[in-house]
């Protein structure tokens, strides 16, 4: 074991004051070699995750049911019948080998068949992913439009009362279970004040007229320039997307407040006060810029994050998203859609998780070690 | 080791034994240290509103029967189904007639239960491995954080259903899957705690001393992790009761017919537009109990670790 040198170390020599450093500018040939070896370094670490990633799913496909070949088959098939899927499913190789054959089969996309839809997982995944896209880029907006200003002012007035207020939000925010928020804004907004649409994307009267292009329905009505159907899905989406924006809210205020702090506390915010600057030219010109770059991983944590906790606001708001689709397949038992499911989410997840962990090294001046 | 050898006795109050400057043992010590957390935390109003809501809920739990006034939280009656609030029924009747009253009541036994098992189940596996990897470095840490990585790169609640589809609905295997998915933050945070320990002095002589590297982690590095990983799990623990009323509510938690708040509000959704109460009450108590954590955790954090406040 080694001995911790902060004993054995002597102390360094008072040698003369070494001359103030002045790192030469790096040349644009070595600047690109260390974005490529960041980029390197990060697909690296997105295909180890990925990696993981298909040894859970495949743990939980393989082992926990107490028999595969049973869960397929059911329990009244007869022996040739068991036999056969057995050999099918390849529970007759080794571990490791059927770790492979997933792996290959994850690879090229084949996440065996639905047993609901009968269609290919990925078929329906692709089918229901639009819907998840549209809810979570519209509650996303909402919370960067009003967390952001929200945190500069908590963070600005640090003590006083708009500090207060955001922070009461905030944990409210935080603590609210989503389901019940998305019960308690149906019945005000949709069954008393009726404000809102109800439960699902569109009015049955809507439905199947739009033909699906990119199958997000706000953008699909307004290309064909059926405003009718637009606001309809407008209706639909605002008291879902509101209510998970309040989530994204209280989470990207609370992360611009501390970051706010954090850079206001800082010698150029007094250098630029004392040279006669405006407290809020200080807070925006100088402060903001320089929080903008943490600010894109929390960001695309909160939007990541929704991929997820859509998974309750969808089931709640019958949304037939990616998340609903997960649910239903597990009451369902219907493994192989529930896995590629959780493959999926997990993927986008892991992918728009570690691209702003990525972005935000590239940005920020400070992190790009020499 | 000696046990408080310093005797009250009458002579000097319990409160000036506390506050000794120079305290004449380890108990003493602990317990000055301990006192002066709880004036502490009693003295931030946001950390002590959070507490009083936690001691709160942990007496209905514990004394549920009583706070239930006897009545039974699983006994239908399906005379009396659906009843608005009223003074028989302070929060009203379910769908099978069942009492809402006590039956959030009795829900706080089950929120607490699994908070509790979880806490159990990730502080020690966090510890272990956050330690090691700290202390020991090289390949060791290397492996260690890439698979805590791996986990916390994961999607929570979506991991939890997974496992818990998997595993089977039930009270044991929800705690399990979400024991498996909560785990990842105190690796990182012990670990990160132990690299500055490691550098110490103390810990230097206690390696020249001869002490096995696993009595140096469990006697002098992990105490010293530990008041981190607590004001991190007060803050989480919110996050753990919301993670197992969304599976309550999926109906992947405990099993009815005990009374669980996530699959309370699941029984009331579709009602929600006529019987209200049904949904909303037992939703009310998530929120609460969620709050009084995250009121706590806050507090806390402001307490003993103002930097990050």
């Amino acid at each position: 074991m080694s001995i911790p040198d902060t004993i054995a170390a002597p102390l360094p020599e008072p040698g003369p004051p070494l001359p103030a450093a002045r790192r030469p500018a790096p040349s644009p040939a070595r600047a690109a070699w260390r974005v490529a070896r960041q980029a390197g370094a990060f697909i690296a670490s997105l295909a180890l995750t990925f990696l993981g990633l298909t040894c859970v799913t495949f743990v939980i496909g393989r082992f926990i049911p107490a028999d595969p070949v049973l869960a397929v088959v059911g329990d009244r098939a007869t022996r040739e019948v068991y036999d056969k899927a057995r050999l099918d499913m390849g529970l007759d190789r080794s571990i490791p080998e059927q770790y492979f054959i997933y792996l290959k089969k994850v690879l090229s996309g084949d996440f065996g068949h639905s047993v609901i839809t009968s269609q290919p997982v990925l078929y329906d995944l692709m089918r229901f992913f639009p819907a998840t896209f549209e809810l979570a880029t519209i509650a996303t907006i909402i919370g960067v439009a009003v967390g952001i200003p929200a945190g500069v002012a908590a963070g600005a007035n640090r003590g006083r009362w708009p500090d207060h207020t955001i922070r009461i939000v905030g944990l409210f925010g935080y603590s609210m279970p989503v389901f019940w928020l998305g019960l308690v804004g149906l019945f005000v907004f949709y069954g008393r004040l009726g404000w809102v649409s109800g439960p699902g994307r569109l009015d049955v009267f809507y439905e199947d007229i739009l033909e699906p292009r990119t199958g997000v329905i706000l953008i699909d009505s307004a290309l064909a320039g059926e405003w009718g159907i637009f606001w309809n899905a407008f209706g639909h989406l605002i008291l879902p997307a509101a209510i998970l924006g309040y989530i994204a809210l209280a989470y990207i205020a609370r992360m611009t407040r501390s970051f706010m702090i954090d850079q206001l506390s800082q010698e150029y915010v007094t250098a630029a006060l004392i040279k006669g600057r405006s407290f809020r030219g200080v807070v925006w010109g100088h402060a903001f810029p320089n929080i903008l770059v943490p600010l894109i991983t929390v960001i695309g944590l909160a939007y990541a994050g929704f991929l997820e906790g859509a998974v309750l606001t969808e089931t709640v708001f019958a949304w037939p998203g990616l998340g609903r689709y997960i649910t239903q397949s597990l009451f369902n038992a219907d493994m192989n859609a529930v896995l590629g499911g959780t493959l999926v989410v997990g993927a986008v997840f892991i992918g728009i998780n570690l691209s702003c962990d990525f972005l935000y090294k590239v940005a920020d001046p400070r992190l790009r070690a020499p | 080791m000696t046990i408080a050898s310093a005797d009250p006795g009458g002579k000097i109050s319990l409160r000036a034994w506390l506050a000794d400057e120079t305290p004449k043992s380890r108990t003493q010590a602990f317990l000055a240290n301990l006192w002066r957390g709880v004036v502490a935390l009693c003295s931030n109003p946001v950390a002590f509103g959070g507490l009083a809501v936690v001691l709160a809920i942990v007496l209905v739990a514990a004394l549920a029967p009583l706070f239930a006034f006897g009545i039974s939280p699983i006994e239908q009656d399906l005379a009396h189904r659906l009843a608005p609030p009223s003074p028989t029924h302070w929060f009203g009747t379910d769908e099978l007639g069942r009492d809402i009253y006590a039956r959030t009541v009795y829900g706080a036994r089950v929120t607490l239960t699994i908070v509790v098992l979880v806490s159990v189940i990730v502080v020690p596996i966090g510890l272990t491995v956050g330690t090691a990897a700290g202390y020991l470095g090289g390949i060791v840490d290397t492996v260690l954080m890439r698979i805590t990585d791996i986990f916390l790169a994961f999607p929570r609640l979506i991991l939890a259903l997974a496992f818990a589809s998997a595993l089977g609905a039930g009270l044991r295997n929800a705690v399990i899957a979400i024991a498996l998915t909560a785990w990842p933050p105190y690796a990182r945070l012990a670990r990160a705690e132990t690299i500055t320990i490691a550098r110490s002095d103390y810990i230097a002589a206690v390696v020249l001393q001869g002490a096995s590297t696993p009595r140096i982690l469990l006697r002098h590095v992990v105490p010293l992790c530990l008041s981190s990983v607590i004001v991190r799990l007060t803050l989480d623990m919110a996050g753990i009761i919301l993670t197992a009323a969304g599976l309550g509510f999926l109906g992947l938690g405990q099993q009815p017919p005990t009374p669980e708040w996530g699959a309370m509000v699941s029984s009331g959704r579709d009602l929600i537009l006529d019987q209200w109460w049904v949904a909303t009450i037992p939703g009310l108590a998530i929120f609460v109990a969620s709050l009084g954590f995250n009121l706590l955790g806050d507090g806390l954090r402001d307490v003993f670790d103002p930097k990050a406040a």
